[in-house]
């Protein structure tokens, strides 16, 4: 392995700095026991003891657990079968149109997805709170599930469902008895990925969000309007835990479940030779 | 005691398993079946043989359910098949990349069809159990396919499609992915469980040894078309072209104008040298009209080589040794005639080496029988 030269090492430490120094100052202010945010007063956690105490940010918090859980399903299963389909059927008339159709979200701006979605939303006389933010969040989570899905289902070996299709199963059965398990690790992640975009979304949100629904990255930027307070630090030191535990979590699994395999075909081969 | 031979298809009175009538499987343009008429029979060991894209596979998926005839009709024990899906088909098929179901293991691979069948758990687990004996994998039940090795692997995913106790098993190239020795013993071992559990069995193969070890009849197919149907010492003793003389086994063809001589024709290969001359013991020679193209297909074993030319033979011919392949047990020489043709003579190394007489160079005599070679017109 080469040695870190000095200009690696800048480079590392620039590259990190860039990254995470704004979430390094954040985590240490919601420890600040000042009430000025840029005041160093000592270390305190009482911060994080009134944050359970304010019921808007409760509320906040549970509005978007829902959406986020109801619209990455949701997601998960629209865009799992949009993957199938494009995947898997021939050539059918505007199949490129489709398959074009299904990342043109990815790229769109989301204040174009959130004004159109709230325009439909109007015109066809919804009432907008948390069903219309769960709509919309499904409606663009569901092209990041579908790529995900479809990138894992292009390497999938077909004639393991033939072969379900050959020992008497259904379609329907072979699709679930065999690929959705092999697919599963794929779905996982597609669900987890349609889970973030929702959780951490506030342009669309806030555009199809109702009085009646307000989801934690609105609330969080509308009290920022009015100052940033030492309990909103508290809040996304949680959140940033909760996703760095995820995360370090899934990829540790990951590492696991490819090493065992890896050590488990070498035995095999090993007892055959 | 004598054991009565297995022909159902000498057997007018024997009704067909599986009956191809006039079946053309065309993929837009590409017609990759062509008007294929065929019967299998009840426990047949029956080999479909080509190179690939030759349609073998076709065939195959066709009889499975994974693809419908454009024309014409299959039928499996009397009953059209059109229409009905590959679950409800009692037809199990073993893949070329044996497909085995990489979340479950060994055993719930092998239970897996049997599940489908509503049977209750101690028929299905007696049954599972049964198949793990019969392939020799009763101690390796438990581990994931990626836990065993390729043979094994390979003998998972046979169980598995015999567990159903299918009426037809298809199996795709099923040795494709072993090695030379394990596929070797792996033929014997398919031929043994054929034969126990009585299935027909209908293999796809590219590889004209593995057709001739395990088949009781073989179809050997050309782009599309079935070419000959017959035993393997058939296809190989009387093959009805050049195509299947040369794709099965090594053979020598000559080429020459023919004319009725007798009981058989004299073949006119080449100017100034007497005419060869071939008869059949049995039957009739195909018709060749006087002066008609024609080949001669002589195996490599059934051409004797000699120093002098050989006295009483009608079929000698001279050359020189151009190449001598020695494999062992059998050497080829390699030797070139007159008009440049190149013809091939394995004689089997009884005697060791030092003691053999011909080498590279040397001016030989080729010779073979009247009834060694096969007239071919195509």
């Amino acid at each position: 392995m080469r040695r870190l030269s000095w200009f690696n090492v800048t480079s590392l430490t620039l590259g990190f700095a860039f990254l995470y120094l704004p979430m390094v100052i954040l985590v240490i202010y919601s420890f600040n026991a000042s009430k000025l945010v840029t005041v160093w007063a000592g270390f305190s956690t009482k911060w994080y003891g009134e944050l359970l105490q304010n019921q808007a940010f409760l509320d906040a918090a549970w509005v978007t657990l829902k959406v986020g859980v109801a619209a990455s399903t949701l997601a998960t299963v629209l865009g799992t079968m949009a993957a199938l389909v494009l995947v898997r059927a021939g050539r059918f008339p505007g199949r490129t149109l489709f398959s074009g159709m299904i990342y043109a979200p990815l790229v769109m701006p989301e204040v174009i997805t959130g004004l159109s979605l709230l325009l439909l939303f109007i015109s066809l006389g919804v009432d907008r709170g948390v069903f219309t933010i769960i709509l919309a969040h499904t409606t663009f989570a569901m092209c990041y599930v579908s790529v995900v899905v479809s990138s894992r289902l292009v390497t999938f070996d077909q004639s393991l469902e033939e072969a379900a299709l050959d020992l008497g199963c259904s379609p329907f059965s072979a699709f679930r008895l065999v690929t959705l398990p092999i697919i599963a690790p794929a779905v996982i992640s597609g669900w987890l990925l349609a889970f973030t975009l929702s959780l951490d979304d506030l342009v669309i949100a806030s555009f199809t969000a109702g009085p009646s629904a307000t989801t934690l990255p609105i609330k969080i930027f509308s009290a920022v309007r009015l100052g940033v307070s030492p309990e909103i630090n508290a809040l996304c030191t949680i959140m940033i835990s909760i996703v760095a535990v995820g995360v370090i979590g899934t990829s540790l699994a990951t590492k696991r479940a490819a090493q065992r395999q890896k050590r488990d075909e070498q035995a095999a081969a090993r007892a055959a030779g | 005691m004598a054991v009565p031979v297995f022909a159902p298809w000498d057997d007018p009175t024997q009704k067909p398993l599986i009956q191809f009538k006039g079946v053309t499987k065309r993929f837009g343009d590409f017609t990759a079946i062509d008007n294929q008429t065929l019967d299998i029979y009840t426990r047949e060991f029956f080999a479909l043989l080509g190179p690939s894209g030759c349609g073998k596979t076709t065939m195959m998926r066709m009889l499975a359910g994974f693809e419908q005839p454009t024309e014409g009709q299959i039928l499996i024990g009397g009953k059209d098949m059109k229409g009905v899906p590959p679950n409800e088909r009692e037809v199990n098929m073993m893949f070329q990349s044996y497909a085995l179901f990489p979340h479950l293991s060994v055993w719930e691979n092998i239970a897996f069809g049997l599940r489908r069948m509503n049977q209750s758990k101690d028929v299905l687990e007696a049954r599972v159990e049964e198949m793990l004996r019969l392939t020799r994998l009763t101690k390796f039940a438990k581990r994931k396919p990626h836990q065993i090795s390729g043979g094994q692997r390979q003998r998972v995913a046979l169980a598995r499609s015999l567990a159903r106790a299918p009426k037809l098993l298809l199996l795709d190239e099923p040795l494709g992915a072993l090695d030379k020795k394990l596929r070797e013993e792996t033929q014997f071992e398919l031929m043994d469980i054929q034969e126990k559990t009585g299935t027909t069995f209908v293999i796809v193969t590219h590889d004209q040894e593995e057709a001739m070890t395990v088949a009781s009849r073989i179809a050997v197919m050309d782009e599309g078309r079935v070419i000959q149907v017959a035993t393997p010492s058939n296809i190989y003793e009387a093959p009805n072209s050049v195509y299947v003389a040369d794709f099965i086994g090594d053979v020598n063809i000559i080429e020459g104008a023919a004319k009725r001589a007798g009981d058989g024709y004299d073949i006119t290969w080449a100017e100034g040298v007497a005419p060869l001359h071939t008869r059949k013991e049995e039957g009739e020679l195909i018709a060749i009209p006087d002066g008609g193209k024609a080949y001669l297909a002589i195996r490599p074993e059934k051409v004797a080589i000699h120093t002098e030319k050989p006295q009483g033979m009608t079929n000698a011919v001279q050359g020189r040794i151009i190449d001598v392949a020695y494999l062992g047990n059998l050497s080829t020489y390699h030797v070139r005639l007159a008009n440049g043709t190149m013809v091939r003579a394995q004689t089997a190394n009884t005697r060791r080496l030092a003691l053999r007489p011909f080498t590279w160079e040397d001016e030989v005599w080729l010779s073979w029988t009247d009834t060694a070679a096969i007239l071919l017109a195509e």
